[in-house]
């Protein structure tokens, strides 16, 4: 497909946006070809968002040209792009929680009935290894099953250029390269895709051209297979991305947490309910629990939290207490912290400033709150803290929470919990679509805390990070936890195959 | 053609401070536009509804008289708006609240009783608005029936067990027949502060500046604020939706309810079949307006209560009907919406294109 130079299906030429002092683009030159995998690299904040959403008509640029099969084309909405032949799979969803899997599906394709909107949803899914049901209403759906539904609706649309944002974050490394020879597939049949990703083995895998954007510009655009990993990163962060530093585990183990053959019903229809399920976190060690989206993992965090009780107490002990009819306050108190999937509208407000969002869970405390008063200067100062201990950049001085970009909101969140080290931290899926240097300080975090001898529960999909720092992995599948084993003793093979319920098993003799 | 609503990536504060005035001023206008409609001229009608009645010593005690009931309960209002809980019913918790603080005025009436009377009969009243506004909120949280429904539908029954009682047991066996009970006593009737202004508007202010603390500055107020934001993110904090809900709703009833034995007691005297302009619906308005602020809500109070008393000074200079009041009350409170509507939403027309194969 690289033979020569053939014309580009589009070219985007100085694009810039400015949003008052800030520079987004910055004169940004990006070109993809036909049949074409073109990767788009840079960290959360580089500018990426905004260049795809200039390109899905979503927004206008400042300035700048967009060419398409060699003709200047403005493209004024979504609907046009559309029009045009460019298909888009956001990182943040855009579906009706209301409507079921065919409905949303259906919605975009308004010359389709509903009935060959769903058999044509089963073909495409069972050819792409993205299988669903089209009457699940989409509220019940995981983060993963919901990406599986925008990728699809794209795929339905028969774009000429289709554009990924993170598309790998929520799948199994099995789906994910299932997800690839998808791709290959559709560049083979002609099509342009510009794949988003922090992930540079991904990159390295599929394109033979990446542009590389900093600060708004592009740095780089080059082959990435001629590159090493570490030269694209050192382009991405504008400097050298350290390895999080492992620790020793400790030779005393004392239990922090067991949870003791805990069910739960499922919540809704199409709730996953949680199955005989027990799990003990040592401190100073990280317990990492794998899985794919949809399996337990959101369930799983509600109970340890307690924003859903156990139907026993003693299902779930902190420090040999049972807490199990304990909700998420008493379990505060008993030094133990959380930090739930949802950055925006769970962990945090999405329209209160920091200071409001640090009170979220520091409310108990004796500080900020007096006679059920507020200590306004108390919070001000722990939001700050939070801040400054864990680079959290801010574009004002307390900006309400959705104006941080996602690692930094992230980083956040998790430093909100971590800055009162809490004997115990659970943590659902800390990294997802988090730059790399974002996602490189929350592990090192996670690390340090461990360290200091606390027991974290990491509940991830991202394999590499499990493998980087997990002292002891367990499989999620089907609301079933399967054993914990060492790091160590864990083959990504076998991992993959669990996380698909078909080593369960083998994995058993697999540890013995 | 259709239209596209977007939400504003940055919404200037500037706008979201603007936007109740300019609704205003479409409303006035759109008023305005309706007079004309009526052959009255808009200019004379201004000046009888907004002039006259501001120019007028009589009419601004008026004004203080007409805006009490509405700031009470719409501060009332606010702790469940915040929480997004849609409490439409206080009007009947106004009157329930009338019923039961009247019912131990009318008991005693005519026996030296002591200084706890009055006292007594506004906790009874607050008492009252409180309980019956948690019969949506139990309903709510035991079966998930909508308060929205319910609290609406209870108004009619509180208003006809007032007829009812007034009809019924509790008329005037001296009155001539007439639908009413016999006067209360003076010292079961609120005093006057300043003329016809009597203690409730002292109440409507304290209510107002307790409030701004309690929103502003308490662990309660920040939990309303979260609760109405994010659901989800405040049961992690560890707020139990079902006491926020218990809470807002027995507050919302109690200043309902204190309004109803407010105006009984400091403005009609008696208890009759109509004890209310509908200042429970209209105090929906006014807590918009105001923006759910406490201050906000005392400005809005004072200009709805205007229009109350413009729209009967209207009645009888310019033979308009009194249902102009209601109409532009109306008119009012969709302005506000919508005006917060393009505060937050871009508006585009969008012409439909076919998706081409």
């Amino acid at each position: 497909m690289a033979s020569g130079q053939p014309e580009p299906l589009v070219a985007l030429r100085g694009i810039s946006k400015r949003y008052g002092d800030l520079l987004a683009n910055d004169g940004v030159d990006l070109e993809v070809a036909p049949g074409e995998i073109h990767a788009l690299l840079g960290e959360n904040g580089a500018g990426k968002s905004t260049l795809v959403k200039i390109l899905y008509g979503a927004i206008q640029p400042s300035a700048g040209e967009i060419l398409w099969q060699g003709r200047a084309v403005s493209i004024t909405s979504p609907v046009e792009a559309r029009r045009l032949g460019i298909g888009m799979v956001f990182q943040h969803f855009s579906l009706f929680e209301a409507l079921t899997v065919g409905e949303n599906v259906a919605v975009a394709l308004p010359d389709l009935s509903l009935r060959d909107v769903r058999a044509r949803l089963s073909q495409v899914g069972e050819t792409y290894g993205l299988a669903l049901d089209p009457r699940r209403p989409v509220w019940s759906l995981s983060a993963g099953e919901r990406q599986r539904i925008e990728i699809i609706r794209c795929l339905l649309q028969n774009p000429k250029l289709l554009v990924l944002d993170e598309p790998t974050s929520v799948l199994t490394p099995q789906e994910a390269d299932r997800l690839f020879d998808t791709l290959e597939r559709l560049a083979s049949e002609g099509r342009a895709i510009l794949y988003i990703s922090h992930r540079l083995e991904e990159v390295r895998r599929l394109s033979r051209r990446a542009t590389i954007l900093r600060q708004g510009r592009v740095v780089a655009t080059a082959d990435p297979r001629a590159m090493s990993a570490g030269d694209i990163a050192a382009l991405m962060v504008g400097s050298e991305v350290g390895r999080v530093e492992a620790h020793e585990p400790h030779a005393q183990r004392a239990e922090m947490l067991r949870v003791d053959h805990l069910s739960l019903p499922p919540q809704g229809l199409h709730g996953q309910p949680l199955r005989d399920l027990s799990l003990t976190a040592w401190r100073g060690e990280i317990l990492g629990i794998a899985g794919v989206a949809g399996n337990g993992q959101g369930e799983l965090f509600e109970a340890l939290s307690g924003e859903r009780l156990a139907s026993r107490p003693d299902a779930i002990r902190i420090e040999r207490e049972p807490v199990g009819h304990l909700g998420v306050e008493a379990r505060r108190a008993r030094s133990a912290a959380f930090v739930p999937e949802e950055r925006l509208g769970h962990a945090a407000v999405p329209s209160h400033a920091l200071t409001d969002n640090a009170l979220l869970t520091h409310h108990g405390e004796g500080a900020t709150v007096r006679a059920g008063l507020v200590a306004p200067g108390a919070i001000r100062t722990l939001a700050d803290a939070i801040t400054r201990q864990f680079d959290v950049r801010v574009p004002h001085r307390d900006p309400e929470a959705r104006r941080l970009s996602g690692g930094n909101l992230q980083k956040f969140v998790i430093g909100r919990e971590i800055i009162r080290q809490p004997r115990l931290l659970v943590v659902n899926q800390p990294t997802w679509g988090v730059d790399a240097g974002a996602a490189r300080l929350i592990r090192q975090a996670l690390v340090d805390l461990a360290e200091a001898g606390s027991a974290v529960v990491l509940i991830s999909q991202d394999l590499d990070e499990l493998f980087e720092i997990a002292d002891q992995i367990a499989v999620l599948h089907d609301g079933r936890l399967g054993p914990a084993r060492p790091t160590g003793e864990w083959t990504r093979e076998a991992i993959g195959l669990e996380m698909l319920g078909v080593g369960a098993g083998e994995g058993g003799q697999h540890a013995a | 053609m259709r239209l596209e609503l977007t939400p504003r990536a940055e919404i200037s504060p500037w706008a979201r401070a603007l936007a109740p005035v300019a609704a205003l001023v479409v409303a006035f206008a759109l008023a305005g536009g309706l007079i004309a409609l009526l052959g009255r001229s808009p200019l004379a009608a201004f000046q009888v509804y907004i002039l006259g009645p501001l120019g007028d010593p009589w009419a601004l005690q008026e004004l203080a008289v007409k805006a009490t009931p509405l700031i009470l309960i719409a501060i009332g209002l606010s702790y469940c708006f915040r929480a997004n809980l849609w409490n439409i019913g206080a009007e009947g918790q106004f009157v329930i609240g009338a019923v039961l603080g009247g019912w131990l005025a009318l008991r005693t009436n005519g026996t030296e009783v002591g200084p706890w009377l009055l006292p007594a009969m506004l906790a009874l009243g607050a008492l009252g608005g409180a309980l019956y506004a948690l019969i949506p909120a139990l309903l709510r949280v035991r079966f998930g029936v909508s308060e929205i429904l319910v609290s609406l539908m209870l108004v009619y029954v509180a208003q006809l067990v007032l007829d009812y009682l007034v009809r019924g047991p509790w008329r005037d066996p001296k009155g001539f027949n007439f639908p009413q009970t016999v006067t209360f006593d003076p010292a079961a009737t609120l005093p006057a502060v300043a003329g016809r202004i009597h203690l409730g508007s002292v109440f409507a202010l304290v209510a107002v500046l307790a409030t701004a603390v309690v929103v502003g500055r308490t662990l309660f107020g920040y939990r309303l604020r979260v609760t109405g934001d994010a659901p989800k993110a405040a049961a992690f904090a560890g707020f139990e939706p079902k006491r926020t809900t218990l809470v807002a709703f027995a507050i919302s009833g109690a200043l309902a309810g204190l309004a109803g034995i407010v105006e009984v007691s400091g403005q009609i005297g008696q208890l009759q079949p109509a004890i209310s302009p509908g200042y429970g619906f209209t105090a929906i308005t006014v807590a918009f307006l105001g923006r759910l602020n406490p201050f906000g809500i005392l400005a809005a109070g004072l200009v709805l209560a205007l229009t109350f008393i413009g729209g009967e000074s209207a009645q009888i200079l310019l033979k308009l009907p009194l249902d102009l009041t209601q109409a532009f009350q109306g008119l009012l409170l969709l302005c506000v919406l919508v005006a917060d509507a393009l505060v937050s939403y871009r508006v585009r027309l969008v012409a439909t294109a076919r998706a081409t194969p």
